[in-house]
This record gives C-alpha cells, sequence and structure tokens, in this order.
C-alpha cells in the first residue's frame, strides 16, 4: 500500500473522528437520558418504602433524598426527563412522516436541548418558589 | 450438516416479520403518550410531597390524586423503561447476552414496580382503616 500515491485525496469519513450531527447528538442523548433517569426513579421508590417501613428507613432514606447528592441526582434526573419527553414528542412527529428533513432535525435537536434546559428552570423556580 | 439454507435461517429475524419488533415500538409509542400525560403532573405530585416528614409524606399519598398518578407514573414508566431497554438490548447485545439481558432488565422492572406499588398501597389503604 506504501507505494500508491496518497495526494489529497480524501478520507473517508471514520467513526473515530467523525464529528456526530447534532441530530445524531439529541438521537443518542435520548436514549442516554431514558435510562439515566432511573437514578432518580430508584432514589424515590427508595424514598416511597422507606416511608412505610420505619422512622429510621424514612429519616434515612430523606437524608439522602435531600442531601447534595441527591439534590444532584433528582435535578440531572429531572432534566433528563424533560429532555426524553421532548425528544419523545418529536418522535410523534417523526412517526407521523414528519420533521425527517435535515434542516427540519437541526432546528428540532436545539429546540429539544434548550427546552430541556428551559422546562428544568421552570419547575425548579415552581419547586422552590411555590 | 446444515439441511437449511442460509436464507432460511435468515428469515423472520428482522424487527418486522413474525418477531415483535412492531409491537415494541407500538407499546413504546402507547406509554410515551400516556407519560407525556402524566409527567407534568407527577412531577407537581412530587414538587408537593419532597420536604414533608414521615406523617405528611403518608398523608399526602392517602389522597386519591397523588396515589393514582404515582403509581401510573412509576408503572407505566418502568414498564416504558423496560420495552426501551430492550431496543436497546436489541440493538447492541446477540446471543446468550442478549437474552440475559432481556431476562434480567424484565426482572429488575417488575421489582421496582412492585416496591412502588407496595410503597403506595399501603400509604393509600392504612389511611382507609384509619
Amino acid at each position: 500500500m506504501g507505494d500508491i500515491p496518497r495526494g489529497n485525496r480524501p478520507l473517508s469519513p471514520h467513526l473515530g473522528v467523525y464529528r456526530l450531527p447534532i441530530s445524531a447528538v439529541t438521537s443518542i442523548m435520548n436514549r442516554i437520558t431514558g435510562h439515566a433517569m432511573l437514578a432518580g426513579v430508584i432514589l424515590i421508590v427508595w424514598w416511597l418504602v422507606a416511608a412505610v417501613t420505619s422512622d429510621h428507613a424514612f429519616a434515612w432514606a430523606d437524608f439522602v433524598l435531600r442531601s447534595w447528592f441527591g439534590f444532584l441526582v433528582l435535578v440531572l434526573s429531572l432534566w433528563a426527563l424533560w429532555f426524553h419527553f421532548l425528544a419523545g414528542i418529536r418522535h410523534f412527529f417523526y412517526d407521523a412522516g414528519h420533521m425527517l428533513e435535515i434542516d427540519e432535525g437541526q432546528k428540532s435537536s436545539w429546540a429539544i436541548i434548550w427546552g430541556s434546559v428551559i422546562l428544568t428552570l421552570i419547575s425548579l423556580l415552581l419547586f422552590f418558589l411555590a | 450438516m446444515r439441511y437449511i439454507t442460509p436464507l432460511k435461517a435468515a428469515r423472520g429475524t428482522g424487527a418486522a416479520g413474525p418477531s415483535t419488533g412492531t409491537l415494541h415500538h407500538w407499546v413504546l409509542t402507547v406509554t410515551s403518550v400516556a407519560l407525556a400525560i402524566l409527567t407534568p403532573a407527577f412531577l407537581l405530585v412530587m414538587g408537593n410531597a419532597i420536604g414533608l416528614p414521615r406523617a405528611g409524606v403518608l398523608a399526602y399519598f392517602s389522597q386519591p390524586y397523588p396515589a393514582i398518578v404515582t403509581a401510573l407514573f412509576l408503572i407505566v414508566g418502568m414498564y416504558h423503561f423496560v420495552k426501551g431497554t430492550r431496543n436497546m438490548i436489541d440493538d447492541y447485545l446477540s446471543h446468550t447476552e442478549r437474552k440475559v439481558a432481556i431476562i434480567f432488565s424484565e426482572i429488575f422492572g417488575w421489582a421496582v414496580i412492585a416496591a412502588a406499588g407496595y410503597a403506595l398501597a399501603r400509604m393509600a389503604l392504612t389511611a382507609v382503616i384509619v
């Protein structure tokens, strides 16, 4: 292979160096957020079971849930839930045959990213102020 | 000696054939719509419940609306989770690893549903008896 003149011939896209388009990023993020928010579900179900178990069990679960670690898990799960919510709604449009053009995919991807951040902030504001 | 041709061995193993890929997609779609409706309701319920003392949590989830919304979100959500995990397992794993992963994802999903259902049922029913 060494004697083939390579010149400036284009290289084929290599997965290791290929920058994913934004629609590919939001697509894989939909799968990741869907699985990652299990952490928040486990925390909440543990907390509910602890509430019907004993004072000691609830004190322990409530301490973890409301600690900085629990707050981090719940806020990240909240954002993951809103991201998955918006990306799931986009799938309804996909299934109906809409929003499948490249520019539409890019626009909807940014809408999902910013929409999930805004909905998370609104949820947190409602939680702390209302 | 293998008596079936490679084509015969491959037929019917795709998602759209007599396997269950189409059904999984449909179940994910139906549960998505349910969860899209339940998500804001569940977040408001959890926002009210987090921070309450144990007696307050028990009293709150003994009311019909918080109990039913939480039960629906966690049961439908975990069912959706198991189907979504199945989607991912079918994409990334094969052979024995795939079968083991499917079995444990189903067992895990139903265990979480049982735990959440038990806690909520106990809170709801205790209040009626007392």
